[in-house]
């Protein structure tokens, strides 16, 4: 009776989720599997990631492909525009392909994607690939930076915080630093752009120390209120749970063991509670990590920044079927290599983490 | 599943499903609070703005006004006054937001549930894949959506409703799996209850309440992100606006230096959002029972005076006071001593203080703890001033109770072994590693060198201890403290452990200082013994004259008395009622009462 459902549906795939083995607060369960059978989990771990990534792109090949199959009537209507004549229609029908058998168009974009061939814009009748390669940097510059920054400061904030509020000292700081963060997490990406360029590049009360939108000569600075309207949001939401992990991990016995060896505070928490608390923060953080690629697509927006965001948000509002099928492809594996970064950097901290999940 | 049965008879037939937790109070926190209260304004904003103030919305004046008595956040570039439009752009933006959400969630629980029916594999094939869109951000999906349906309001509904259903989904089915293992849904199925009744019956409500609290976050998320969709041009389109439209119309005023324009936007997204945000962290709170304890730090203070100083000990503890900061007192004034290379059994129930003693001896009582004594003396060191840490670490080791958390899961043995050389004596690496390698022999644990790359889940729970006296041994120290360490292993450990315990101390005159609530184990062990109760000393006695006839106080009796040996059937173990003997013989003072009582055995 029981055999249908002790399969483990809480088990993780290939992606973020815990690994069984390890429970908040990084306690070791029974279940345990020590990487035995002499060789280095690591190559396990290459494998299945890799057979993962290909996995990803392999979907969102298929993704793409529908992107145009499923625009509701007759897709070549819809893409032709309003006021095409028949003709034009027929024409593009053609042209595009559409008048042929599903398969047989899925072959042929495959056929053209194996070719390295994105296809062509229909807007600015130039390559895709060259499109996404002109607009990627910025995207790219924002996000990676933007994660990097958030890691440095919400793990040391979240923890110092932790550290001074444990077993419920310091009472206010606990309270501050809920409300603040709190409100500040509140506040969405885009609207954080808004009030920065408010303060910082049109210097009302402030001073107007970096530019309000994007322009070449600008240089580094032009991507200091991006980056910081794009952090804030997740430095609060990680900083509150490596504040809840820090008090977590601080109740556990080898704590209390590394206490009874007296080590300096510093050597303490950095290195008997550091590794403990980063592999459930990032466990529950790779989400949020993934996720700031989506808002850096917004608060491109904001900052006129000629990245992969205004670009795909201009290429649906064009219906430019081309760029769109690109950029998803670009993007979903961006978003796919963080989440691969993430769990590197997990499995770099404890190796327990690299086990199979789901096998 | 068999549906041989009707389903109301089966439905008649099965056990009532218990709630999901025990009954608790509902914690009324004040964010909570103040979210219902926010959000309460927002919808009566929502429902009312339209009818009272479209007309005014609708009016065109002064174009791109400054904020003024008429126009309290000015006028966009056509005319309208800002806050009118803001506040009627409130019923819009909450109605999709409320339709992503719904979307989310009917979807979400549906294919959760649906995937928990399907068969076993099937089931993690589909799993696998919610896995990789739930790590795929909800943005980009929604914008796959936006590109297939166009722009738009209904678009961006169904895209960020979209969105958020892997989510929904991916909970759905953790729950719906951990409400499958509880016995009532077993019985039901035993009973033959249809897998949808099941499912819409047993599972459902039971998993109500954590779905709830994603609801109310995804409800916060949906309003961002459908107003973030509507800020890019792809929700919301003229002449319809929402809190995204507007903001998007007000940006090409900001980035000419007039942000008023965005104001009555931006801070309703920002209360709306807030307000669902603490509805949804208050309800977690309200549904974690654990919220809302608190505690206080640890200290140590000196009290009363040294009455007989007793010089030779090697532990001095005079009139050790420990109490919670709340007042509540753990240990009431004890007073023992310590021999060089004595081993001290301190033995009594749970909460008899002992453990709080032992910790207060090694300066680490727990937070919230307080303790104060005349005096607290080893060897040289007055324990109530403060004490170099490395000395400390040198003088006092430690043994704890479990061996599977005593070491920190994620670093090597070999580490967490040489720690308190390289940091106390500032041993090279290679030193430390050959001393506790030299240790690790001494307490017999095999392969040594192997043991030192492992991780402690690696090792049983037996090897895990031996490893813990080694790193306990390693510094010389003059006292050992062993707080139940043998109590979660089995016998044959249990006694090996004891064996080396011993040993050592007989091999290098190390104090310890020996807790259990193992009578039996603490005669086979120590020279002498402190029976603890009620944190009292009730008794002190040498090891080798502990039993029935000559231990003093009806406790002590009352523990011996509990001890099982091999000789005796368990029936036969008596229950002792020492509280009433010990009354009895306060009352008798003169001729202590020698009655044991046995009630009788079910």
């Amino acid at each position: 009776m029981t055999s249908t459902i002790e399969g483990r549906p809480g088990a993780g795939g290939a992606t973020t989720a815990p690994a069984p083995g390890t429970t908040p607060g990084g306690r070791p369960s029974d279940a345990s599997r020590p990487a035995r059978r002499g060789r280095s989990p690591w190559i396990d771990f290459a494998g299945r990631r890799a057979l993962g990534l290909v996995g990803t792109f392999a979907a969102l090949v298929v993704l793409s492909f529908l992107i145009v199959q499923l625009i509701p009537g007759d897709p070549a209507v819809a893409l032709a525009g309003a006021d095409a004549s028949v003709d034009e229609i027929e024409a593009l029908r053609v042209s595009l392909g559409l008048d042929q058998p599903i398969w047989t168009q899925f072959a042929n974009y495959l056929v053209q994607l194996a070719q390295g061939d994105l296809g062509t814009s229909f807007q600015y009748r130039q390559p895709v690939s060259t499109i996404i390669a002109n607009r990627l940097p910025f995207t790219a510059t924002i996000a990676l930076i933007g994660i990097a920054v958030v890691l440095i400061v919400a793990v040391p904030l979240g923890m110092w915080v932790g550290v001074q509020t444990r077993g419920g000292r310091k009472r206010w700081l606990d309270t501050a630093f809920g409300a603040v963060t709190g409100l500040l997490d509140s506040i969405p990406g885009y609207i954080m752009a808004t009030i920065l360029v408010v303060l910082f590049a049109l210097g009302v009360g402030l001073l107007p120390l970096f530019p309000p939108a994007y322009n070449a000569r600008a240089g580094a600075v032009a991507y200091v209120l991006p980056i910081a309207a794009l952090v804030i949001g997740p430095i609060c939401t990680i900083s509150r749970v490596v504040r809840r992990e820090t008090a977590v991990v601080l109740e556990n016995d080898y704590v209390r063991t590394a206490r009874g060896w007296r080590l300096t505070p510093v050597a303490l928490h950095l290195k008997y509670v550091l590794p403990n608390l980063l592999t459930t923060t990032l466990t529950l953080s790779g989400l949020i990590l993934s996720g700031m690629l989506g808002g850096a697509l917004i608060i491109e927006s904001v900052f006129a920044l000629p990245g992969l965001g205004t670009g795909i948000i201009k290429a649906i509002l064009d219906r430019d079927f081309p760029v769109i099928q690109g950029m998803v492809l670009v993007l979903g594996m961006i978003a796919a290599l963080v989440n691969l970064l993430v769990d590197v950097v997990l499995g770099l901290i404890d190796s327990r983490t690299l086990g199979g999940r789901n096998d | 599943m068999t549906d041989t049965l009707t389903p109301t008879t089966a439905g008649g037939a099965v056990p009532v499903a218990p709630v999901a937790a025990p009954p608790r109070r509902f914690h009324w926190t004040p964010g909570l609070v103040t979210g219902l209260a926010l959000l309460s304004l927002v919808v009566l904003i929502g429902v009312v703005a339209p009818f009272l103030l479209q007309d005014q919305a609708d009016a065109l004046g002064e174009r791109a006004a400054s904020p003024s008595a008429e126009h309290w956040l000015g006028t966009d570039q056509s005319g309208h006054d800002m806050l009118a439009r803001s506040l009627v752009a409130t019923r819009l933006t909450l109605l999709m937001t409320i339709g992503a959400t719904a979307l989310a969630v009917v979807v979400g629980v549906v294919a959760g549930t649906t995937v928990w029916l399907l068969p076993r594999r099937g089931r993690e094939l589909c799993l696998r894949v919610i896995d990789t869109m739930v790590a795929f951000p909800g943005l980009l999906l929604a914008l796959v959506v936006a590109a297939i349906l166009g722009a738009g309001a209904l678009p961006a509904v169904v895209a960020i409703g979209v969105a958020g259903v892997p989510t929904f989904a991916r909970l759905t089915a953790n729950l719906a799996a951990q409400v499958s293992q509880r016995d009532f849904v077993s019985t039901a199925r035993l009973l033959g209850v249809s897998d949808r009744r099941i499912v819409s019956d047993h599972m459902l409500p039971n998993m109500a309440e954590p779905l709830l609290v994603l609801a109310a976050s995804t409800f916060a998320q949906s309003l961002t992100a459908i107003s973030a969709l509507s800020f890019v041009g792809l929700g919301v389109q003229s002449p319809q606006y929402d809190f995204g439209k507007l903001l998007n119309d007000a940006l090409p005023s900001l980035l000419a230096g007039r942000p008023e324009q965005s104001v009555g936007p931006a801070v309703l997204i920002v209360v709306t959002g807030l307000a669902s945000m603490l509805v949804g962290d208050g309800l977690a709170a309200a549904a974690d029972p654990r919220s809302g304890r608190r505690n206080a730090s640890a200290a140590l203070r000196t009290a009363g005076t040294s009455l007989h100083p007793d010089v030779d000990a090697m532990v001095r503890v005079e009139n050790l006071v420990v109490g919670t900061t709340a007042g509540k007192p753990l240990v009431k004034g004890i007073s023992f001593s310590i021999a060089r290379g004595e081993i001290v059994g301190i033995v009594g129930e749970s909460g008899s203080g002992k453990s709080v003693t032992a910790m207060s001896v090694a300066r680490l009582l727990a937070d919230g703890l307080e303790a104060s004594a005349a005096t607290m003396r080893l060897d040289d060191l007055d324990l109530l001033r403060p004490v170099d840490p490395t000395v400390m670490a040198q003088t006092v080791s430690l043994v704890y109770q479990d061996p599977g958390s005593t070491f920190n899961p994620a670093l090597r043995l070999g580490t967490q072994l040489t720690e308190v050389l390289r940091s106390h004596r500032g041993k090279s690496r290679a030193e430390a590693r050959s001393i506790v390698l030299d240790a690790l022999r001494r307490v017999h644990l095999t392969m040594p060198e192997k043991r030192l790359g492992q991780h402690p889940h690696e090792l049983s729970g037996g090897m895990r201890q031996r490893a813990m006296i080694a790193a306990a041994l390693t510094t010389d120290p003059k006292l050992i403290i062993a707080d139940e360490p043998t109590t979660a292993l089995d016998v044959t450990v249990q006694a090996e452990i004891l064996r080396e315990l011993k040993r050592l101390n007989r091999e290098t005159g190390t104090a310890i200082m020996f807790i259990s609530h193992d009578i039996g184990v603490v005669r086979e062990l120590c020279d002498r013994v402190l029976v603890m109760n009620s944190g009292e000393i009730v008794e002190e006695i040498d090891a080798d004259r502990l039993d029935v006839a000559t231990a003093v106080h009806p406790y002590t009796r009352a523990l011996l008395a509990a001890t099982p040996s091999l000789t005796e059937r368990v029936g036969d173990l008596p229950v002792v009622d020492w509280r009433a003997e010990a009354a009895r013989a306060e009352e008798a003072r003169v001729a202590p009462a020698t009655s044991v009582t046995t009630p009788k055995e079910s």
